[in-house]
């Protein structure tokens, strides 16, 4: 029978993974809407107001996949890692709290007059609605990297009985990883909202729909991306040299460097062998390894022998961050000649556009694949240093968590495909009303404000 | 009787009040996601102009109604985390099946809006089948639960019981729920569903009530020694009577000028308090029947402090902002406008 902890694993890791999914847009996304609505308070242009209206729809739709696959954490955590909160629940336990007493319902709560509320309050309290959730959305990130970071950098408690016990809170929730995490994060989650705003903006100008919320959506997610893009590289970097401070066995893995060097090369490719402890077919810059990690051109880096039996599974991590890494690039290089295009032309060629289609969800894999970095990377451990994941598993049969493992991901992959076709039917059903090209219907006086209906 | 512990320190106190925070959650997460779980398993009785409007009287509310199971489930994690692990441990598949059906209802609450209007049909049954599957498995659990998760047939018989009676309850304050939020054809038929639901639901309440004293003579004694079975007997007495007051006023409904129209959903939620402060009554001071009390799976009490802190200036925020959402969106329902 297959090994029950790397089921649980699994199972707990594409739960997180179709979780973060969503989130990660939502967050950003919140303040885009901010943005978007205060831009029509100032302006009084209907194009700022169609962009929130269209975006709005996507929020909901996004929100509500985040909500439920939020929920099934909060169950998982204690189906599959019971011994997690035994140990460490001392700890872990205000921080998800907080988690869900300051962001969680502030988003969910105020996000019913957000959505629905526009003509039943006044447009004060429907902004104010719109602050609250996009504060709450980054509540939320704060509190859940506040404890994920803690779980990679533990500090400030000690162990009595076997259990953590809090010492000092603010040395836990400002813990040394904290503030890199947090940046990274927030970054990525406002990339993956610019592009996907970007590209779904697009798509509609390829089918011939050049109206201004179009280009309003298209101009706030391509400036978006590149103005944030060298932040998220910058921040990128700190992060990873405050991991080799702290955890420099996921840094040996995410380099494939397997024995301590000074000088050592950055592996651009290779393929990783654990077995042989070594790497094939490897294309390295001399050197560059040491220049960005330790910013001299002799530095020494640990390799990963330094910890053999303590170390993450090197394939992953390593194939992980070159995704990432290159996906940045790939996100610098279309969003600054976008800006510029847009920048000097008003409107973007077909090729950029197509582009920014191509890069819709690139966001959701450069997320996905560095928090692959960052968990893989943690692994052997659960707590760095505490506790090990194999400590933490229940002891639920295999049997019965392939089951269900198989299960949830027949549904997350059902769901996402829904997700994408849902965004894009809906922005097709925008343009095809933008456009003027609704069923023909005697255009009632009343039209305006009914437009968008029950549907 | 119960291990009590020494009371005289705040610290001894702290498990009790998370325990009574929990409570509330999980009292809230029945009767508020109860009744849009309800409408959804009736949303197939419906015709389809019905739908709409069914789906815009709980549109508002459900996010945040379902944000209920994840305070109480929350507090259940950090407050009591050996509890936690012990309970879901034993629960793992009905929570599953749980969870299925939570996301497939989330979702095709939003997709049903949103998708290709051939498609509405299929996102409306997903939404009656994850609504009718959540509640099912929740009354599984509730059946398991009672029964301190004991591995026997008889057990599993048992709360296979309760999991139908559970989805009637939840049926029945989601019609009560649409008679109190709609008018005409609707309303008439939503009275209908409630009295189909309504004795279903009374056998829940009467197996639980049954099963409760037979499962631990700890909670035996505490019903039906002298002199509590006098002072509970109203708690029983009470229930009878809302259960005939509701079945009398949907027969009688609508009245003239719609009076009234709120007197059944009421008093479904009034029966729902009144069976969960008596298994409250009967469970305390154990979080897993007569195997772990709250003191053993409480938190260090330096963490619930912290925790209190936070929920003691959440919590009332949250209530009055709960009503004030109700009140923005009180009145009659109408079918959804995002504007």
């Amino acid at each position: 029978m297959l090994d029950p902890i790397l089921l649980a694993r699994i199972q707990f890791g594409a739960n997180i993974t179709f979780h973060i999914l969503f989130p990660t847009i939502t967050i950003a996304l919140a303040w885009v809407l901010l943005f978007f609505k205060l831009r029509y308070n100032r302006t009084g242009d209907m194009k700022w107001m169609d962009a929130y209206k269209f975006w709005v729809k996507v929020f909901a739709v996004t929100f509500a996949l985040g909500v439920v696959s939020g929920i099934t954490m909060s169950f998982q955590f204690g189906t599959n890692w019971p011994g997690f909160m035994e140990t460490v629940g001392n700890i872990a336990g205000p921080l998800l709290a907080y988690e869900v007493l300051t962001a969680f319902f502030l988003e969910a709560t105020f996000l019913g007059i957000m959505l629905f509320g526009f003509n039943r309050v006044s447009n004060r309290v429907h902004t104010l609605a719109t602050v609250l959730v996009a504060v709450g959305t980054s509540m939320s990130a704060f509190w859940i990297l506040v404890l994920n970071s803690w779980m990679q950098t533990p500090v400030g408690f000690e162990m009595i009985d076997g259990k953590a016990h809090a010492t000092d809170w603010l040395a836990i929730i400002f813990n040394p990883s904290f503030p890199y995490r947090f940046t990274h994060m927030m970054l990525a989650s406002g990339l993956t909202a610019a592009f996907l705003i970007a590209g779904v903006s697009a798509w509609r100008w390829l089918r011939g729909d050049h109206s201004g919320s179009v280009m309003a959506g298209m101009k706030t997610g391509v400036y978006l991306g590149a103005a944030l893009i060298p932040l998220q590289i910058l921040a990128g970097d700190m992060h990873g040299l405050n991991t080799l401070e702290h955890q420099p066995a996921k840094v040996a893995a995410m380099e494939g460097i397997w024995e301590t060097e000074r000088g050592a090369d950055l592996r651009l490719f290779a393929v990783p062998d654990e077995a042989a402890r070594t790497n094939h077919f490897e294309i390295t810059l001399p050197n560059m390894a040491s220049v960005i990690l330790t910013h001299s051109w002799e530095g020494e880096v640990k390799g990963l022998n330094e910890f053999e039996g303590k170390h993450p599974p090197v394939a992953p991590v390593f194939y992980a961050f070159r995704i990432m890494v290159g996906i940045g690039m790939l996100m610098l290089l279309v969003s600054w000649i976008g800006a510029w295009q847009l920048k000097r032309q008003g409107q973007p060629k077909p090729w950029l556009a197509r582009a920014l289609l191509f890069m819709t969800f690139s966001g959701w894999v450069a997320t996905v694949a560095g928090w692959y970095v960052t968990e893989i990377g943690r692994q052997p451990w659960l707590v760095y240093g505490v506790m090990t994941t194999a400590q933490a598993a229940s002891k639920v049969p295999s049997g019965m968590i392939l089951s269900t493992l198989i299960m949830y991901l027949v549904v997350y992959v059902a769901l996402i495909a829904a997700y994408v076709s849902v965004v894009f039917y809906m922005a097709r059903r925008a343009s095809r009303a933008a456009m003027g090209d609704i069923t023909p219907k005697p255009p009632a006086p009343s039209m305006q404000p009914t437009l968008q209906g029950a549907e | 009787m119960s291990p009590l512990p020494d009371l005289s320190t705040f610290n001894a106190w702290l498990p009790i009040i998370f325990m009574g925070i929990m409570g509330l959650s999980m009292l809230a997460y029945v009767v508020l996601d109860g009744y849009d779980l309800g409408v959804g398993i009736l949303l197939r009785r419906a015709d389809a102009d019905q739908k709409d409007l069914m789906i815009g009287s709980i549109g508002p509310f459900w996010d945040a109604n379902e944000t209920w199971l994840v305070l109480g489930v929350g507090i259940l994690l950090v407050a009591f985390p050996m509890a936690h692990g012990a309970i879901l441990t034993a629960l793992y598949l009905p929570v599953a099946l749980m969870l299925l059906g939570l996301i497939l209802r989330g979702v095709a609450f939003d997709f049903r809006a949103k998708a290709h209007a051939d498609h509405k049909e299929t996102w409306n049954r997903t939404f009656y089948a994850g609504s009718l599957l959540a509640a099912l498995s929740q009354g599984y659990m509730l059946g398991a639960y009672i029964t301190g998760f004991e591995r026997s047939w008889a057990a599993t018989g048992f709360a296979m019981l309760i999991a139908p009676c559970v989805a009637a309850g939840y049926t029945l304050l989601g019609a009560t729920w649409l008679v109190m939020k709609t008018e005409g054809d609707l309303q008439k038929r939503a009275a209908f569903w409630a009295r189909r639901a309504l004795w279903l639901t009374a056998v829940g309440v009467l197996l639980v009530s049954l099963a409760t004293p037979f499962v631990s003579e700890r909670i035996f004694a505490k019903w039906f020694s002298l002199p509590y079975v006098v002072l509970l007997a109203p708690i029983p007495l009470a229930t009878a009577v809302l259960f005939v007051l509701t079945d009398r006023i949907l027969r009688a409904l609508p009245l003239p000028g719609d009076k009234l129209n709120w007197v059944p959903f009421a008093a479904t939620v009034a029966i729902f308090v009144l069976a969960f402060f008596g298994l409250a009554y009967s469970l305390f001071p154990y979080l897993v029947i007569d195997k772990i009390d709250i003191w053993q799976a409480a938190s260090a009490p330096e963490s619930l402090k912290i925790i209190l802190a936070g929920a003691a200036v959440v919590v009332p925020v949250i209530i009055g902002y709960t009503i004030f959402s109700y009140r923005v969106f009180g009145g009659k329902a109408q079918p959804l406008a995002y504007y």
